[in-house]
């Protein structure tokens, strides 16, 4: 059966690039004006998606704090964050008098542009992608990396106490969760026998990897998602910023679009996590087959591959916005405790059972 | 001029100038900060040559470890925050000589070697290829020089779990130890 929508997403850049090829007679002139459309159109689909993330992270703490939540902007209060952006961008943007001003001004920069080079390798539909580098899963993780220069360079150039204290938390946390996200990636790794993004979908067509990795798999997936919610720092590791005793951490001295800016990398990076989680073990745009069901599977095919990745990619968001309005915040010594004595020792072993169980060949 | 050779020339301009950046800037933490984009133009020549892996790399290695340590290492020395005092002329001028003398002494190898082209077939550099080359102990395999490295950072490792351990006395002897340094009042 072939797809809803008759003209795909991947059909359409086709077409695009058509276009411009008749336009401009290819050459360096089509690749660099593609790559303009392509900026601006992710830049476009990232800021209204981070709009929905802003409404959706609202709605579901009023869900699970039994509430309404935002209800009065707009029909349902859809247009909350419309609101609130409006008000961001019409407030002062205050720079310390003693701080760096270099680096404050630069760190929000730096933050935002880690959290969108991390976009690139995504696979959003069926042959649709940025950039399909044959590293994709090394090159995400190795790109994340830069986000916590940025969070210690605005902790150190504010010039504040609580500032400080903040980008120091976020470096030891970021720098030790990197190494259960790091293993729990091998694990499909070693399954898959790439690191490249597509290849990594493809071998998930006749099943998702955590069906086919039993147990293992199951257990890397659960670390995936407690560490890389340490890694983007949102609750309950989100002792960065605690409000009550850092009164905002690093980003205590930011106000207005700054403030901003750094609320957009924490939803896009949110995004980028859960996208990954579902491409690796949920099948990324794959769609949910059945054995030898033709009748099942045809329907499965019959709903577009971007509705697929994006159903996923959104169910990963809810459950770590339900992390975030279910459990309290972690104290230092008990976040450094659960990477370094639970989590780090099991992914190791994990490693190792996954790298059993790909040499016997024992998944489907 | 193609593309390519633009990208290249911006990249190494960048890479030169936030380098001459953070040997001459008197804030500490701003040197750290130039440091890592020169390291990062240099990932991004790496990506320039199709290299990927190598470029993540040397973002994971140099960005997330080392620029950060040192960074970490600047957070915990006393009065960083401030200007540092301008060099003396006769270290500047020193400075500036060894510097030199580096450059051109490399630029001179550079330019004295001849670089043949290798009619061999490409290979592909991937993740893979990479392992297997790693771990191979035929004739270019990597396994000694890798099993050496990870054997030097075993020790390193198991050094700085015994400079940095706790060593509990038991009751009696800490009391002793804490009279020693306490003066009597």
């Amino acid at each position: 059966m072939k797809p809803l929508l008759e003209i795909s997403l991947s059909g359409f850049a086709s077409q695009i690039d058509a276009w411009l090829n008749a336009a401009l007679g290819g050459g360096t002139l089509v690749v660099a004006t593609e790559m303009v459309v392509t900026g601006v159109v992710l830049l476009g689909f990232l800021v209204v998606l981070c709009f929905f993330l802003g409404y959706m992270e609202r709605k579901v703490a009023g869900f699970i704090e039994i509430r309404l939540g935002p209800n009065r902007v707009g029909p349902k209060g859809s247009l909350q964050i419309v609101a609130d952006t409006v008000k961001l961008l019409m407030k002062e943007g205050i720079t310390p008098a003693s701080s760096d001003k270099f680096l404050f001004h630069l760190a929000p920069v730096i933050v935002v542009t880690a959290a969108l080079l991390a976009v690139a390798p995504i696979a959003f539909a069926k042959n649709l992608q940025i950039w399909d580098l044959n590293i994709g899963l090394l090159y995400v993780s190795a790109v994340s990396s830069l986000a916590v220069i940025g969070i210690l360079m605005a902790g150190w150039s504010s010039y504040n106490k609580y500032s400080l204290l903040g980008a120091m938390r976020s470096g030891a946390q970021i720098v030790s969760y990197e190494l259960s996200v790091g293993l729990s990636l091998i694990s499909i790794v070693a399954l898959t026998g790439s690191l490249k993004i597509s290849d990594i979908v493809m071998a998930q067509q006749d099943g998702w990897w955590i069906f086919k990795g039993h147990i293992p798999v199951l257990i890397s997936f659960v670390i995936f998602l407690i560490a890389s919610t340490a890694e983007i720092n949102r609750a309950p590791f989100d002792l960065t910023e605690a409000e009550q005793e850092l009164t905002g951490g690093y980003h205590t001295e930011y106000s207005g679009m700054k403030f901003a800016m750094f609320l957009l990398a924490e939803y896009i990076n949110l995004f980028v996590v859960s996208a990954i989680a579902a491409t690796i073990f949920l099948g990324g745009w794959m769609p949910f087959h059945l054995g030898h069901w033709q009748a099942f599977n045809g329907i499965m095919d019959w709903i577009p591959s971007s509705m697929w990745f994006m159903g996923k990619t959104l169910f990963v968001v809810f459950i770590i916005m339900q992390f975030r309005w279910t459990f309290p915040r972690l104290r230092i010594d008990q976040l450094l405790n659960l990477e370094w004595k639970y989590l780090l020792p099991i992914s190791m072993v994990n490693t190792i059972l996954v790298a059993l169980i790909t040499i016997m060949g024992w998944h489907f | 001029m193609n593309a390519p050779t633009v990208i290249f020339y911006i990249l190494a301009a960048c890479i030169l100038a936030f380098g001459l950046l953070a040997v001459t800037v008197r804030k500490i933490f701003r040197a750290a900060v130039f440091l890592l984009f020169s390291l990062i133009g240099v990932a991004g020549l790496y990506f320039l040559l199709d290299y990927e892996f190598i470029g993540a790399v040397q973002i994971i290695v140099y960005v997330g470890g080392i620029v950060v340590l040192l960074i970490f290492s600047i957070f915990l020395t006393h009065g960083s925050g401030g200007q540092m005092k301008k060099p003396r002329p006769r270290r500047v001028v020193f400075g500036a000589l060894a510097g030199t003398l580096g450059a051109s002494l490399t630029m001179s190898f550079i330019n004295n070697q001849q670089f043949s082209a290798n009619d061999k077939p490409a290979v592909a550099a991937t993740a893979g290829e990479i392992g297997g080359q790693m771990l191979s102990v035929t004739e270019h395999g990597y396994i000694l020089p890798f099993e050496v490295v990870s054997f030097l950072l075993l020790a390193s490792m198991i050094g700085c779990i015994v400079i940095a351990v706790k060593i509990k006395l038991p009751a009696q002897q800490m009391l002793t130890a804490d009279t020693d340094d306490v003066p009597t009042r």
